[in-house]
C-alpha cells in the first residue's frame, strides 16, 4: 500500500513516530537550545508554545512500543491505556526531553494523570487548561482568551520569554499554513483515496505535530505533490468515514489492516487536534489570543471532548457521510475510552434512523493481532459489497 | 441503650419521611401537565438556583442510588446496554437512561421529563455526556454551566473563573424566566442561600462530632443518609428543620459518648463511593471489626462544607460560583484530594485510609493505585486499595472483598497492639 511516500520514506517517518526516545526532539533542542514541551491529546493551541520559542509536541503514549511496568499500579485496569503508557514514559525517563507538560480537561482519567504526573516529577512543569463546554454561551469568548492570556504567561516563565503580539500572529500563520495542507492531505484522500493510503497520511500527520512546522511544512508539501502526481487505480471498496480514535491511537499495522481488509478510509479523527481547528485561525481577525479562542469555539470540529449544544455530534458525522459519498461508518473506539464509547450510543442511534452501514470496533494501543479486527471489517465489506 | 434508639428512628424517620414527601412531589410533576422538573447533578450543584425559581431538582445520581440500594438497577443498565451503551460507561448514567426509555416508573418515584436538562458540570466529564444524551432524547431546553477545573498553583479559582460562572448563572436565570415565565426574585434567590447556608453550617458541625472518641456516627454509612435530603432539599426550611435535628441528636450521642458500633476498635478514613447494590454487605464487612468511618470524601461530592465554607447570602450568586468551583471535592484535582484526605486522617485522627475503587467513576478512581502509592509509602499510613462498583451488582465480589479488609484490618489492630 505504499503510495505517494516512496517505501523507504514512509518507512522512514515511521521509524521516527513510533521511536519514544524522541530523536528528532533532541536533536532540535541541541541545535537551537530551546525547550520542548510535550502535550497529551486532544487539542493544545500550540501556537502559544511555539511563540514563546519552545517547540509543542504531541504526545500519544507508548503505543506498542513499551511495556507497562510501573504504571498500571497507579491507574486501574479499567482506565484507557494512553493514559498508563504515557505515565510509564514518564517513569522510564522517556519524557526528560521535556521541559514541561501540558493536559486538558478532555475526560477524567487524563484530568487525574495531569495530578499524578505533579506528583511523580516534582521538577517538571505540568499545565492543565480548562476548555469551555459550553461554547454557546456569550460567556465563553472571554473566558478562553483570558485562559488563553494566562498559559501565554505560563510558558512565557517557562521559556523565560514573554512573547509579543507580533510573535504569536507569526507562530498562527505558520500553524495555519500546516492544517491548510492537512486539510488538503484529507481532501485528497478523500477525492482520491487510490493515491494515499490512510496509514501514509497518518504517518504525515503524526509528522506534523512532532517536528518543528517549519520542517513540516515542505515534507507535507512534497508528500501533496507526490501524491498529486501519483497515477493509481481506484479498486473495488467500501468507502467508510472512521470515527472513535481521537485520543489514544491504534497501532499504524492495525489502520493498514483496516483498508487491507476492503474498505477506502475517506476520513477519521486520529490525531484530532491536528486538524481540530478548520479555518484559518487569522482570518477570524482581532488580537491573535482571541482570534485562536473565537476558532476553538466557533471554527472546530464536532468531538467528543467538546460539548456544543448548538449541533450533536451525530448530526456532524451523518453531514460527514453525506459530504464525502461514503458508503458506510466504521466506530473505532479506544478500549475503556468514556467520550468515545458515550459518543457510539447516540452515533448508532442517528445512523440506524437513516440507514447507514456501521460497524463497532475497539482497540487498544499497545495491540499486536489484528486478525480478528481484520476478518470482521471484511465480513462487514463482504455485507456491502455483495448485498 | 433504649435512649440511642429512639434518637436513632426519630432524625432517620425524618429522613425517610421527607424524602418519601419529596418523591411523592416528583410524581405529581411527572403527572402534571407543567412541566417543572430541572435535572441537575449532584457535584457542587447550584440547587438554591433551582428552589429560587419553585422549580423541583431532580438528580438523577439519586435515583440511581435509591435503585441500586432496591436491588433494581441491572435490568436498567442491561436496557442501556442494548441501546449501545458500554460495558465501561459509567452505570449511573446507564441506570438512569435504562429507566427513562422503560417508562420512568422507578418504584419509588415516577421520573418526569424534564423542564429543563441542566448540566452542572462540576469535575466530572462524564456529567457533559450523560446530559446531552439526555437532552437529546427529550428535546428539552439544555443548559451547560461550564465550571473551570482548579488548576492554579495556590488551588484557588481566579478571579476571572468566578466571573465566569456569575455570568453563566445570570444566563440561567434568564432561561428559567423564560421556561417558568416568572420574574426572577433577588431576594427569593437570597432567602435560598440563607438557608442553604445554615445547612451548611450545622453539617459542618455535625462532621466534626466524628473527631469524637467514640465517633457518635459513622461519616460514610450514615453520612449518606444525610445526602440526599442536603442536595435535594437544600434552601428550603424542612430541610434546615432536619439538619437542626440530626445535629442536636447526634451531639447529644457525642456528648453520651455513643457510638455507631458497641465498641469502636478501628477509626478510618474512607475515599470513594459505596457500592450502592451491597451497601449492607458492605457495611458489616467493616462493623465486624469494630471499624468505624471518622472521615470520607464522598460525603463531600455534593459540597465541601468542613473547612469552613459558607454560602454568603449577602453575595448569592458569587457564593454558588464559589461553591461550583472550589467547595466540593469533584472540581478540586486529584492532589487536593489527597491533601483533603490526609487532613482528615490527622485532625479526625484515624488509623488507617481505605480506597474503594469503583468501575464506573474515573472521576475518583483514575489513579487511585497513586494515591496508594502516596499515603502507603511516603505517609507510611495503613492503606487498602479495593474494587467493586456504585452502581453494577456484576462488578461486586464478597468474598475477595472480605479477604482484603480483614487482612488489613487484622494488621491495623497488630499494629495498634505493638505500638501502644
Ligand atoms: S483515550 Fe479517551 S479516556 Fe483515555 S485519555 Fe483519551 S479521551 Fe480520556
Ligand atoms: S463518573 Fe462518577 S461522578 Fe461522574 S456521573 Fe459517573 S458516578 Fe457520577
Amino acid at each position: 500500500m505504499a503510495t505517494v511516500m516512496t517505501e523507504s520514506r514512509a518507512e522512514a517517518y515511521r521509524e521516527v513516530i513510533e521511536d519514544r526516545a524522541f530523536p528528532t526532539v533532541r536533536t532540535y533542542k541541541e541545535k537551537t537550545g530551546r525547550a520542548a514541551v510535550g502535550y497529551f491529546p486532544v487539542y493544545t493551541p500550540v501556537e502559544l508554545v511555539h511563540a514563546s520559542g519552545m517547540l509543542p509536541v504531541a504526545l500519544f503514549g507508548g503505543g506498542n512500543q513499551i511495556e507497562l511496568a510501573h504504571a498500571d499500579s497507579r491507574f486501574q485496569s479499567f482506565v484507557c491505556s494512553i493514559v498508563k503508557s504515557t505515565l510509564e514514559l514518564g517513569l522510564t525517563d522517556k519524557l526528560d526531553c521535556f521541559d514541561g507538560m501540558v493536559f486538558h480537561s478532555i475526560c477524567d482519567p487524563a484530568r487525574n494523570l495531569a495530578s499524578v504526573f505533579k506528583r511523580n516529577f516534582p521538577d517538571k512543569p505540568v499545565e492543565f487548561i480548562h476548555f469551555p463546554q459550553n461554547p454557546g454561551s456569550p460567556s465563553a469568548l472571554a473566558y478562553l482568551e483570558g485562559e488563553y492570556q494566562r498559559l501565554v504567561g505560563v510558558f512565557g516563565q517557562w521559556s523565560g520569554h514573554q512573547v509579543s503580539d507580533a510573535q504569536l500572529a507569526a507562530s498562527i500563520e505558520l500553524y495555519d499554513r500546516v492544517r491548510a495542507l492537512l486539510r488538503e492531505l484529507y481532501a485528497l484522500r478523500a477525492a482520491s483515496p487510490e493515491r494515499l493510503s490512510a496509514v501514509d497520511s497518518y504517518v504525515l500527520t503524526r509528522c506534523s505535530c512532532l517536528l518543528p512546522p517549519e520542517e513540516s511544512v515542505p515534507l507535507l508539501e512534497g508528500a501533496l505533490a507526490g501524491a498529486r502526481a501519483l497515477e493509481a487505480k481506484t479498486q473495488d471498496r467500501v468507502r467508510v468515514v472512521l470515527i472513535g480514535a481521537f485520543c489514544e491511537q491504534p497501532p499504524l499495522d492495525l489502520i493498514d489492516s483496516l483498508e487491507r481488509a476492503g474498505c477506502y478510509i475517506l476520513d477519521d479523527d486520529f490525531q484530532l487536534g491536528t486538524r481540530f481547528l478548520t479555518d484559518d485561525v487569522a482570518s477570524a481577525g482581532g488580537p491573535p489570543l482571541r482570534a485562536l479562542a473565537e476558532s476553538y469555539l466557533n471554527h472546530s470540529v464536532h468531538a467528543s471532548v467538546k460539548h456544543d449544544l448548538r449541533k450533536p455530534r451525530a448530526a456532524g458525522l451523518l453531514d460527514k457521510v453525506r459530504d464525502l459519498h461514503a458508503d458506510a461508518v466504521i466506530f473505532l473506539g479506544a478500549k475503556f475510552c468514556e467520550p468515545a464509547l458515550f459518543d457510539y450510543a447516540l452515533y448508532r442511534r442517528a445512523l440506524e434512523e437513516h440507514d447507514i452501514p456501521h460497524l463497532f470496533l475497539e482497540f487498544e494501543e499497545k495491540m499486536w493481532l489484528y486478525d480478528r479486527v481484520q476478518s470482521e471489517v471484511e465480513t462487514f465489506v463482504e455485507s456491502m459489497l455483495f448485498s | 441503650m433504649s435512649a440511642t434508639a429512639t434518637f436513632e428512628a426519630s432524625f432517620h424517620d425524618v429522613a425517610r419521611d421527607l424524602m418519601a414527601r419529596y418523591y411523592e412531589e416528583m410524581t405529581q410533576v411527572a403527572k402534571s401537565s407543567t412541566p417543572r422538573a430541572v435535572h441537575l447533578l449532584i457535584a457542587g450543584n447550584p440547587v438554591e438556583l433551582v428552589r429560587a425559581f419553585d422549580l423541583l431538582p431532580v438528580f438523577p445520581e439519586v435515583n440511581d442510588l435509591q435503585l441500586a440500594v432496591k436491588k433494581k438497577s441491572l435490568p436498567y443498565i442491561q436496557k442501556a446496554e442494548e441501546m449501545g451503551y458500554s460495558t465501561d460507561n459509567c452505570a449511573y448514567v446507564k441506570a438512569d437512561i435504562g429507566l427513562f426509555m422503560s417508562g420512568r416508573e422507578a418504584g419509588f418515584a415516577t421520573i418526569p421529563v424534564p423542564a429543563v436538562v441542566l448540566c452542572n458540570y462540576v469535575g466530572c466529564s462524564v456529567y457533559l455526556h450523560w446530559f446531552e444524551h439526555l437532552a437529546e432524547y427529550t428535546n428539552a431546553p439544555a443548559f451547560n454551566i461550564d465550571v473551570p477545573f482548579v488548576r492554579t498553583p495556590d488551588g484557588e479559582p481566579r478571579a476571572e473563573d468566578v466571573t465566569y460562572v456569575v455570568k453563566q448563572l445570570e444566563q440561567l436565570i434568564e432561561l428559567f424566566e423564560k421556561v417558568t415565565g416568572k420574574k426572577f426574585e433577588y431576594a427569593r434567590l437570597q432567602r435560598t442561600v440563607e438557608l442553604s447556608s445554615q445547612v451548611g453550617e450545622l453539617w459542618c458541625a455535625i462532621k466534626q462530632l466524628t473527631k469524637q472518641r467514640p465517633a457518635p456516627f459513622d461519616a460514610y454509612f450514615d453520612a449518606v443518609n444525610f445526602m440526599a435530603p442536603l442536595y435535594a432539599l437544600r434552601g428550603t426550611e424542612e430541610c434546615l428543620r432536619f439538619f437542626e435535628l440530626v445535629y442536636k441528636q447526634l451531639h447529644e450521642k457525642a456528648k453520651l459518648g455513643q457510638g455507631p458500633l458497641p465498641e469502636e476498635k478501628i477509626r478510618y478514613v474512607i475515599e470513594g463511593p459505596p457500592p450502592w447494590p451491597y451497601l449492607r454487605n458492605f457495611r458489616e464487612l467493616f462493623s465486624r471489626w469494630g471499624a468505624v468511618a471518622v472521615a470520607s470524601t464522598y460525603s463531600t461530592v455534593g459540597g465541601l462544607w468542613e473547612f469552613g465554607f459558607k454560602h454568603d447570602p449577602a453575595h448569592p450568586l458569587e457564593s454558588i460560583a464559589q461553591h461550583m468551583l472550589k467547595e466540593n471535592v469533584c472540581n478540586r484535582n486529584f492532589l487536593q484530594r489527597y491533601e483533603q484526605i490526609g487532613r482528615y486522617v490527622e485532625e479526625w485522627g484515624a488509623d488507617g485510609i481505605v480506597i474503594h475503587s469503583v468501575k464506573s467513576c474515573r472521576l475518583f478512581s483514575a489513579g487511585q493505585g497513586d494515591m496508594r502509592e502516596y499515603f502507603a509509602r511516603e505517609k507510611g499510613w495503613p492503606t487498602l486499595l479495593i474494587e467493586s462498583d456504585l452502581e453494577d451488582p456484576r462488578y461486586y465480589s464478597q468474598a475477595q472483598l472480605q479477604n482484603r479488609i480483614d487482612a488489613f484490618f487484622e494488621g491495623i489492630e497488630h499494629r495498634k497492639l505493638t505500638h501502644v
